[in-house]
C-alpha cells in the first residue's frame, strides 16, 4: 500500500504543479499584459479558470494531508525548517484565492478592483515563486538540522541562489503553462495571437531561468548535472522535453491549442522528473549529506493502509466528477 | 508576548477565522438548495433569484474558507510540529476523509456556480445538494479530529512511544460523536440566525418585500430547529465530558472544590487566586443531574485535579456563561417563532419579532466562538489529553510573534473587506434582482 500511497503524494505534487500552476499562471499573464487588453484578458481567463479553479487548488491539500499523515518527519522538518517561505506562500494563497473571488463577486464595480486586481497580480507571482523557493530548498540540500542560530537554521535553509532560481523558473513555467491554456480558450483571433505571443515570452523565460537553475547549482555545489545527465531516466526526460520544444514551436506557429497542451503538461512532467528521479526515495536532503526518505519515514502499517484506502475510494468519486467538470465547461468550438 | 503565547494565540485566531466561514460554507448551501428545490417546483422567480443571491455569498464565503483551511493544514506543522510528528499518523485519517469530501464540494460548486442554463435543472439541483452534504461531511471529520485531542484513541502509549497505531479507531474515538453533533447543529443555528437577521432587516426597512420574507422564513426555521435541538445535544456533551474530562467541566462551572450535591453556578466573577466565585446564582443540586443524572452525584471538582494539569478556570467558566445564556436566548425566540408559524400568524404585522432576529444577528457566532473556547481552553494544558502538553509541542523557531501579527492583520482585513462585500451584494439586491417581481420573464 506504500506505493499506493507514494503514487498519489507524486500525483498530488505533479497536478498541482500542472494544473494549480496553470492557475497562477493566468495571473501571472495578466501581470505582463499591457492595460489596453488586460480586462479582456481577465474575462478570457475567468471564463477558462473560474469553474476549476477551486478544485485545482486541492491538489495541494491531497499532497499535504498525505506527507502529514503518511510521513510526519518529512512534513514537520518541512514545517520548521522551512516555516518562512512556507508562512509566505501561504499569504500568497491567501491573498490570491479571495482577490479572485472578491474582484468578481463584488456587485459594485468601481475603485475597489483596482485594489483586487494588484493584490491578485502580484499574490499570482508571488505564491508559484515561494512555491518552486521551497522545492528547491528541499533538495538542495541546505537544511541543517543541526544549526543553533537562527539565521542558518531558519533563513539559509531557502534563501539560496539555487532555491531562489528554482522559484523563478517555476514562475516562468506557470506563465507557459496557463497562456498554452488560455490560447484554447478564447475564439478571438487578435486574443489568440496574443496568447501565443505570451506563450513563446514565458518559453523562452523558462528556458533561461531553466539554464540560471543549473548555474546556481554549480554556485552552492548541489549535483543537478549529475542527476540529470548522469542517469538513463533523468536523461532522457530531459532530452525528451528538449525534443519536444521544437514540436512544441511548430504547433504554436499553426495553432493546434488541444495538442499543445498535452505537450506543454508533458514537457513539465518530464522536467519535474527529471530533477527528482536520481534522488527518489530520498524527499528532504539535508545538509552534511544526509537525507529523508520516503521509505524509511513512512507511518505504520495500518495508517498507511487505510491512508491509501482512502485515496483509492477518494479518488472513484472524485475523477470522474471532476473530469466532467473539466469537459463541460472546456470552450467549445464554434 | 513569548512565542508559546503567540503561538496558541496565532492558532486561536486561525480555527476562529475559519470556524466562521466554514459553518456558513457549509450551511447556506442546503439554504440554497431549499431555495432551488422551490423554484423548480413552483417556477416562482423569486426563488430563483433568491437562490443566485444566496450563491454570490457562498461562493465568497466557500473561497475564503478554504484558503483559512489550506492555511490551517499548513499551521498544525508550522506552529506544533512535535504534535503533528506523533499525532499526524494516528489522527490522519478523518483529515484524509475529509480531503476527499473537501475536493468533491470545490468540483460541486464549479458545477452549481457556473451551472446556471449549463446543465440539466434537476442535475443543477443535485450539485448544490452535494455542495451541502460535502461541507457538512468535511465539518463532521475534521471536529472528528478535534475529538481526538480531547479523547485519544487508536494507540498506545508506553514509555513515551506511541504504538499499535489504529488509525480507524482513533477517529471514531468516545467523543466524536458528541462533538460532532453540537458542532453541526451550532453551525445551522448561528448561520440560521445571522442570514434570517440581515432578511429581517430589510423587511423592516421595506424592501423587496416578497424577495425578503421568503428568504427569511427558509433561515429562520433551519435556525430555529437548530437551537430547538441544542439544548438536548449540549446535555449529551455535559455528561460526555463529565465522564471524560472531570477538569474541563469543573473549570466550564469553576468548581473549586469537590461537591455532593454540587450546585450549578450561573454567572459570578471568578477569583482565580482566592479559588473563588462571587455573585454567582446557586441553583441547588442542579449540576449533580446535568453531569450524572441524579441531583445527588458527587461532581469532581479541581481540587482532585493536581495544579499542574488545571486549565485556566475564569476564561472557561465566562465561555460556557456565555455559550449557554445565548443558546437559551435562541431556543425562546424559536418556540416564539414556531408558535406563531403554526398559528398562521404573518410574520410581516411582527415588527417585534423581526427586530428580534435583527437583534440576533451576531449572538449565534459569538455562542459558537465561545462554545470553542470552552473546548479548547478547557483541554489545556493539554495538546492531547493526557498525553502531550501544549508547551511541549510548540515550534522550536523563535520569532512566531511576528507571523501572529502578520496573520492579525490579515484575518482582520479578510474580515472587513468580506462583510463589506455581503453589504454592497444585499445593497444591490433591488438593482439585481427587480425585474422579476415586475415582469415575470
Amino acid at each position: 500500500m506504500q506505493y499506493v500511497v507514494i503514487t498519489y503524494l507524486c500525483l498530488g505534487i505533479l497536478l498541482y504543479f500542472l494544473l494549480g500552476g496553470a492557475d497562477f499562471g493566468a495571473g501571472i499573464i495578466e501581470m505582463f499584459t499591457s492595460s489596453k487588453n488586460r480586462s479582456k484578458t481577465r474575462k478570457t481567463m475567468y471564463q477558462a479558470i473560474g469553474p476549476v479553479w477551486e478544485a485545482n487548488h486541492m491538489w495541494l491539500i491531497i499532497a499535504i494531508v498525505i506527507l502529514f499523515v503518511g510521513f510526519p518527519r518529512i512534513y514537520t522538518t518541512m514545517s520548521v525548517y522551512l516555516h518562512i517561505p512556507l508562512l509566505i506562500m501561504l499569504i500568497g494563497i491567501i491573498a490570491r484565492g479571495t482577490a479572485f473571488v472578491f474582484r468578481h463577486y463584488d456587485a459594485i464595480k468601481d475603485d475597489m478592483q483596482w485594489l483586487y486586481n494588484r493584490i491578485f497580480r502580484y499574490s499570482s507571482f508571488i505564491t508559484p515563486l515561494f512555491l518552486g523557493i521551497i522545492a528547491g530548498s528541499v533538495i538542495s540540500g541546505h537544511i541543517d538540522t543541526q544549526a543553533t542560530d537562527f539565521v542558518s537554521a531558519y533563513i539559509y535553509s531557502w534563501l539560496n541562489w539555487f532555491s531562489v532560481a528554482v522559484g523563478l523558473f517555476t514562475v516562468a513555467l506557470c506563465g507557459f503553462l496557463a497562456a498554452i491554456y488560455l490560447i484554447g480558450e478564447t475564439n478571438d483571433e487578435h486574443d489568440k495571437k496574443r496568447f501565443i505571443k505570451k506563450a513563446e515570452f514565458m518559453n523562452v523565460a523558462a528556458v533561461v531561468f531553466g539554464a540560471m537553475v543549473f548555474i546556481a547549482a554549480q554556485r552552492d555545489d548541489i549535483p543537478l548535472v549529475d542527476w540529470v545527465f548522469k542517469n538513463t531516466i533523468g536523461l532522457s526526460a530531459i532530452v525528451l522535453a528538449s525534443l519536444s520544444l521544437i514540436l512544441l514551436w511548430y504547433l504554436l506557429i499553426k495553432g493546434k491549442t488541444k495538442v499543445l497542451r498535452l505537450l506543454a503538461g508533458f514537457q513539465v512532467t518530464m522536467i519535474l522528473l527529471a530533477i527528482s528521479y536520481a534522488h527518489f526515495p530520498n524527499f528532504i536532503r539535508l545538509k552534511g549529506g544526509n537525507a529523508i526518505s520516503l521509505f524509511e519515514t513512512v507511518g505504520p502499517e495500518k495508517t498507511i493502509y487505510s491512508l491509501g484506502l482512502a485515496l483509492l475510494l477518494g479518488s472513484i468519486l472524485i475523477l470522474p466528477f471532476l473530469g466532467y467538470l473539466f469537459y463541460k465547461f472546456q470552450k467549445k468550438e464554434e | 508576548m513569548d512565542d508559546f503565547l503567540a503561538a496558541r494565540s496565532q492558532m486561536a485566531l486561525s480555527l476562529g477565522f475559519h470556524i466562521i466561514f466554514s459553518c456558513i460554507g457549509m450551511v447556506m448551501p442546503f439554504f440554497m438548495a431549499v431555495s432551488h428545490y422551490k423554484w423548480l417546483k413552483t417556477n416562482n422567480e423569486i426563488y430563483k433569484d433568491l437562490t443566485k443571491a444566496w450563491s454570490k455569498g457562498v461562493a465568497i464565503f466557500f473561497a475564503t474558507g478554504a484558503v483559512s483551511g489550506t492555511m490551517l493544514s499548513f499551521e498544525l506543522g508550522l506552529l506544533w510540529p512535535k504534535f503533528m510528528e506523533h499525532a499526524g499518523p494516528i489522527f490522519g485519517m478523518p483529515f484524509s476523509l475529509e480531503g476527499t469530501a473537501f475536493f468533491i464540494e470545490a468540483i460541486a460548486l464549479g458545477f452549481f456556480l457556473y451551472g446556471w442554463n449549463k446543465l440539466n435543472k434537476w442535475f443543477h439541483w443535485f450539485t448544490g445538494m452535494v455542495v451541502g452534504v460535502s461541507g457538512l461531511a468535511s465539518g463532521i471529520l475534521v471536529v472528528a479530529a478535534n475529538a481526538w485531542m480531547n479523547s485519544p484513541a487508536g494507540f498506545d502509549f508506553v514509555n513515551g512511544q506511541y504504538l499499535n497505531i489504529d488509525p480507524i479507531q482513533a477517529m471514531f474515538n468516545r467523543a466524536w460523536f458528541t462533538q460532532a453533533l453540537h458542532m453541526c447543529l451550532a453551525a445551522f443555528t448561528a448561520t440560521g440566525f445571522a442570514v434570517a437577521g440581515v432578511h429581517a432587516l430589510m423587511i423592516l426597512r421595506n424592501r423587496n418585500r416578497a424577495f425578503h420574507l421568503k428568504a427569511f422564513k427558509i433561515a429562520a426555521t433551519f435556525a430555529c430547529i437548530g437551537a430547538l435541538l441544542q439544548p438536548l445535544s449540549g446535555d449529551i456533551s455535559a455528561k460526555d465530558v463529565a465522564k471524560r474530562q472531570p477538569a474541563k467541566l469543573a473549570a466550564m462551572e469553576a468548581l473549586y472544590h469537590t461537591e455532593k450535591p454540587a450546585p450549578l453556578l450561573i454567572g459570578g466573577i471568578v477569583n482565580e487566586k482566592d479559588k473563588t466565585v462571587h455573585g454567582a446564582i446557586k441553583i441547588p443540586g442542579a449540576l449533580s443531574f446535568l453531569a450524572h443524572g441524579d441531583f445527588k452525584a458527587e461532581v469532581k471538582g479541581l481540587d482532585r485535579i493536581p495544579v499542574a494539569d488545571q486549565p485556566p478556570v475564569a476564561i472557561t467558566h465566562y465561555a460556557f456563561q456565555i455559550m449557554v445564556g445565548i443558546g437559551t436566548l435562541l431556543m425562546l425566540i424559536s418556540i416564539v417563532y414556531f408558535v406563531l408559524l403554526i398559528r398562521k400568524k404573518p410574520f410581516e404585522d411582527k415588527p417585534w419579532l423581526l427586530k428580534l432576529f435583527v437583534y440576533a444577528i451576531p449572538l449565534g457566532y459569538i455562542a459558537l466562538e465561545a462554545g470553542w473556547v470552552v473546548t479548547e481552553v478547557g483541554r489545556q494544558p493539554w495538546i492531547i489529553y493526557g498525553i502531550m502538553r501544549t508547551k511541549d509541542a510548540v515550534t522550536p523557531m523563535p520569532g512566531v510573534v511576528y507571523s501572529f501579527y502578520i496573520f492579525s492583520a490579515i484575518y482582520v482585513s479578510l474580515s472587513i473587506i468580506v462583510i463589506f462585500l455581503l453589504y454592497r451584494q444585499i445593497k444591490m439586491v433591488p438593482v439585481l434582482y427587480n425585474q422579476s417581481e415586475t415582469s415575470k420573464s
